[in-house]
């Protein structure tokens, strides 16, 4: 069958769709084993979605290593991007002046 | 395992074989492109630096030019100069090879344009057929090798970087030499690179050049994102710079870094090293051709279409549909790894078979469109101001 997904490093707690994926779908990903997610939003190819709940400032995990960190909350099967992460680097935005 | 090239007096092996035109200032580029125009065989690198900036960046801009005119797919150099400019175009000429000819041309001296242009044209032909030779069978420990991600998407990190990074670990385990950088795409990625460093003190340098990418970024007081990663990343669903890293710096395979060059520095032995360079394609290619690459690896998810006047540019996409859609610009199509109909060595194993081919000779996508024959795409990095 055609994998719709992919989980790149164990430690990941989000999936990168390697096809389009509609909300409401189920999807099957291999982490530590087999597991189904029901995703909440429309996922566009090359695109992330949680496999886990994520609280603001818990840190997002891909390739087995930080990417950055959520910044609202997310919950498990919704689109993760710019609207709810943020990076922790370059932010020149954070510096006091 | 070996290619065909030119062998030079240096002992250096050309996969081209170009009169390159350069200009020591970008007042000049339209006497330098016009040059090049008239001439076969000759490449033109067009810039927009060398006069008004601070002695570090005239000190980079200096050595770029000298190592554009050492890269050995150059036979043979033509420099134009306005006359007035920082850069000292004697200078750059005394520190190309003494076994490579090097002819220079002054705009101000030689009375205008038309004139320039016509012993321009004149010396560029002298240098054309004094560098015509044969190719011949040249091994891996003659060739540079540079690596480039551009315009990435979330196949780059997945499947193009991967099947590159195999294919420059089968290039450094051969005994080539590969560069690749991109400082600012290392960001939230420099600890696994560093860790891959030949000893401590290469690790350190090469997490302080991070720092001070970092620190010039910050000092602007603002997010990087839309900058890196770029609009175009984040519609491919990159969403920061540290993913955007993690999937870029795959691309150097998985030996051992022996050291970090400064922008447009040569090497001095074989093996991998990371040169302190910007993201931008414009100025990223221009430092490893100064650093001596003859050929580049560059993989792109949405499709970047550039090549480069004095080298072949291999464009690398694991993304199908990039594929299909900018066939004209694309050499190798890796998306069968995504498909897991193909394994990373495999690809990686197509990538190394098409390095050998376009050094040898046969043409990539970029050559064929002529895309950058006009040299008009290319710059010099420069950090400072100009003033």
């Amino acid at each position: 069958m055609h994998r719709k997904a992919l989980v790149i490093h164990k430690r990941d707690n989000v999936a990168v769709a390697v096809s389009a994926i509609h909300a409401g779908e189920t999807v099957i990903v291999e982490r530590e084993k087999g597991e189904e997610v029901v995703l909440k939003d429309d996922i566009a190819f090359g695109h992330k979605f949680a496999l886990v709940d994520l609280e603001p400032g818990e840190t997002v995990v891909k390739y087995g290593e930080i990417i950055g960190q959520a910044s609202k909350k997310i919950r498990r099967g919704e689109h993760v991007h710019v609207h709810n992460m943020e990076s922790r680097r370059g932010r020149g935005d954070w510096e006091k002046p | 395992m070996t290619f065909k090239g030119y062998r030079r007096k240096d002992g250096s092996v050309g996969v081209r074989n170009y009169v390159a035109v350069i200009p020591t200032v970008g007042c000049v580029n339209e006497a330098a492109w016009r040059i090049s125009r008239e001439v076969d065989g000759c490449a033109p690198f067009l810039h927009h630096q060398g006069c008004c900036q601070l002695s570090p960046d005239i000190a980079q801009i200096q050595r770029v030019l000298v190592g554009l005119g050492n890269n050995p797919n150059v036979g043979a150099v033509l420099l134009v100069s306005l006359g007035c400019e920082t850069i000292c175009a004697e200078e750059v000429k005394n520190l190309i090879s003494p076994k490579k000819q090097v002819a220079l041309v002054r705009l101000q001296e030689l009375g205008g344009l038309t004139s320039t242009v016509a012993e321009g044209v004149q010396e560029a032909r002298n240098l054309v057929s004094e560098i015509r030779q044969d190719r011949v069978a040249a091994d891996m420990r003659g060739l540079t090798v540079g690596v480039k991600c551009g315009a990435s998407d979330a196949t780059s990190g997945i499947a193009a970087n991967p099947a590159t990074g195999a294919a420059v670990d089968m290039l450094v385990d051969q005994g080539a030499t590969v560069i690749f950088g991109e400082t600012t795409e290392v960001l939230g990625a420099e600890h696994i690179l560093a860790n891959r460093a030949i000893d401590k003190a290469v690790g350190t340098r090469l997490i302080e050049k991070v720092q001070q990418m970092e620190g010039r970024v910050k000092a602007f007081g603002v997010d990087m994102r839309g900058g890196q990663p770029t609009p175009g990343n984040i519609r491919g669903g990159i969403t920061t710079i540290e993913e955007k890293s993690l999937g870029a710096i795959v691309k150097g395979g998985n030996r051992p870094i022996k050291g970090v060059l400064e922008y447009g520095e040569s090497p001095t032995s074989p093996g991998l090293y990371f040169m302190d360079s910007p993201g931008r394609e414009m100025e990223f290619l221009t430092g490893v051709v100064s650093g001596g690459s003859q050929i580049i690896l560059f993989t792109t998810g949405i499709g970047a279409p550039q090549g480069f006047p004095l080298v072949p540019v291999i464009k690398i996409t694991g993304n199908l549909k990039t594929y299909q859609r900018l066939e004209e610009h694309m050499d190798v199509d890796v998306s069968n790894i995504i498909e897991g109909t193909e394994s990373v060595e495999d690809a990686g194993n197509r990538i190394l078979d098409s390095i050998l081919e376009k050094a040898s000779g046969k043409p990539v996508k970029a050559e064929i469109a002529g895309y950058d024959a006009s040299g008009i795409n290319t710059n010099i990095y420069a950090t400072g101001p100009v003033i």
